[in-house]
């Protein structure tokens, strides 16, 4: 008498977003990408399709970081004063899907960057580059709600992701991105019912909006609570699998931001010798805490160090094989 | 909680002459109505006046699905009728009902197979309702191992444990619940389960408030699907708000809308 194996049926899947636009699609991007798509918890590939592989961004900053480890210097030391020549060695020499760009410059306590340099940054990456961007602000809400209508109408047509929305401050960003057509970061903290009622929120303004949100859930670097965010996003996941439309977003994750300001990442060689060689150290730090995201169903990851982008860039090779039966 | 419109039924006055004028309007106002109102399915009954049930049926399913995407719960005890509707549904669909008793199930089960149909099974047989909870259970073992046997999965199958109204028969109510507990351990995959739910209210006085309570007490109890009337705003709310305590739905702050909407 044949087995029946018993597979998991789920409801409902999880929305699709393209990023980029090429220019027969009103943009000047090479290709764009498409995430999100799951039919099943991550990577059985046997119970239902994860029909687009997890992507890979590179952050690229306005400005030139001061407080970023030493050894950074000698992977991005020689371009990050051009956002342009930065993102290009993302994408050319280190393999980046696509490229962050964090507008730090506009930072009040930082430089001051005006609306009009932060346009100039982000044309600098779009004429450098191919792939899609992603663009955040500076972290501030106040200065970041004069950013994002000139950001959004300047890259008009390139189908950015933007961000990000909180549920606090939404209405600035949806609004510039309803606008220009672009798509947004909806941002919550560590919290699923937020998480829910932003969407909800931002969908409100703009039906259109529905298939253009993706999911900043915040991730925690490993060791700094990390395992509440993974259970939020494996809330979030079984909720869009079993019909929630307002969880049924795909999930990104801030990683190399987060990961490299713990102590675990920061703290020197000389300081801590028993802690073994602080860039090794930290980029493993980087990718383990990657690693366990991917577990959770997490679409798109922002990195810093390059070779945690490779080793993550392998793991996720390794998820992608078939092991359906 | 499965919400199954119950107002395309030709026991109400204008869905009866709509069908028998031919006159779809009423129909898919209907259709539309409880599609906004939160309905996953939409009943389908012909009503005991209409002469050619099996013509009945298969215009119901056609124009009900002229401007609705709702799979349908095809409802008659004419199973000719629903066969045809089968044939037309663009969705895979509900049949609604089968009792415990032969040759009934003989003619569903297989029925369903072919169709991928849902079965909704009723504790009952040829003796009528029985009065407590192991009589209902039994006939509930029946229905999915009878179902089994025609290679219908339990899953696909929803017992009606069936409910009598509170005013005549209130000893029911607690026979009911353990019913509803208690069908979850007869397989695993368990079986689904459903109530028409405005019967318990019948010929009482605040129908509606008898109705959400007795939604709200079933559910907690373990009720899958509910026919009901999906434009009952109030009984949708307490719906939404059951669905939120028991963790079926992740709380937000517009739950009662997002469960209204869920369809949508």
């Amino acid at each position: 008498m044949a087995v029946e194996i018993l597979k998991e049926k789920y409801r409902s899947k999880v929305g699709e977003v393209v990023l980029g636009a090429t220019r027969e699609q009103g943009g000047t991007r090479s290709h764009t990408i498409t995430v999100g798509g799951e039919t099943s918890l991550p990577y059985l590939h046997f119970e239902g399709e994860t029909p687009n592989k997890p992507v890979l961004a590179l952050e690229v900053w306005d400005t030139a970081p001061t407080e970023w480890p030493p050894f950074f210097e000698k992977y991005y030391g020689d371009v990050w004063n051009d956002p342009g020549e930065w993102a290009q060695k993302c994408v050319d020499e280190f393999g980046a899907d696509l490229i962050q760009v964090r507008l730090k410059g506009a930072d009040p306590d930082l430089n001051d960057a005006s609306p009009e340099d932060c346009v100039a940054a982000v044309k600098k990456v779009l004429d450098a580059v191919g792939v899609p961007l992603i663009v955040i602000g500076c972290g501030k809400p106040e200065k970041d709600n004069t950013l994002y209508a000139p950001v959004a109408e300047a890259a008009a047509g390139e189908n950015l992701l933007l961000g990000v929305a909180e549920l606090e401050n939404y209405k600035a960003v949806n609004s510039a991105c309803m606008a220009n057509n672009h798509n947004i970061i909806a941002s919550s903290p560590i919290d699923i019912n937020i998480c829910k009622q932003l969407n909800i929120l931002i969908i409100e303004m703009s039906t259109a909006m529905a298939n253009r949100i993706i999911i900043d859930p915040t991730v925690a670097a490993l060791g700094y609570g990390a395992e509440y965010s993974y259970s939020i996003m494996e809330r979030a996941r079984n909720g869009a699998l079993q019909g929630d439309k307002m969880l049924a977003m795909p999930m990104i994750g801030n990683i190399g931001s987060e990961v490299w300001r713990t102590k675990e990442a920061i703290t020197s060689t000389e300081d801590e010798p028993g802690w073994g060689e602080q860039e090794e150290r930290g980029l493993l730090w980087e990718a383990t805490t990657a690693m366990a995201y991917l577990q959770s169903g997490i679409d798109m990851l922002v990195l810093r160090h390059p070779e945690a982008l490779k080793i993550i860039e392998k793991q996720i090779d390794d998820l992608m094989q078939d092991n359906s039966y | 909680m499965i919400i199954i419109g119950e107002r395309i039924n030709g026991m109400y006055n204008d869905i009866g002459k709509a069908i028998k004028g031919k006159d779809p309007k009423p129909i898919q106002a209907w259709a539309r109505k409880q599609e906004e109102g939160g309905a996953d399915y939409l009943d389908l009954n012909v009503g005991p006046a209409s002469p050619n049930k099996v013509e009945a049926m298969k215009w119901l399913v056609e124009v009900a699905q002229e401007v609705s995407d709702l799979p349908l719960c095809l409802d008659s005890t004419n199973y000719d009728a629903i066969e045809e509707g089968l044939k037309l549904c663009k969705k895979p669909a509900m049949i609604n009902s089968v009792p415990a008793e032969m040759p009934k199930m003989e003619r569903v089960f297989p029925m369903a197979v072919q169709y991928n149909a849902e079965v909704v099974g009723l504790a009952m047989n040829e003796e009528g309702i029985p009065k407590d909870a192991d009589s209902r259970i039994a006939l509930a073992a029946e229905l999915v191992a009878t179902a089994d046997t025609f290679g219908l999965s339990p899953e696909m199958l929803y017992i009606d444990p069936l409910t009598l109204p509170c005013n005549v028969a209130q000893d029911h109510g607690p026979e009911v619940m353990r019913t509803l507990r208690e069908v979850k351990l007869i397989s695993d995959p368990a079986p689904k389960t459903v109530i028409g739910l405005s019967n318990i209210s019948q010929g009482t006085q605040n129908r509606d408030l008898i109705n959400r309570t007795f939604a709200v007490m079933c559910m907690a109890n373990g009720l899958d699907a509910g026919i009901v009337d999906a434009n009952d705003k109030e009984l949708m709310s307490a719906i939404a708000t059951a669905r939120i305590l028991l963790n079926k739905d992740i709380y937000c702050d517009s739950f009662v809308d997002v469960f209204i909407n869920h369809n949508r």
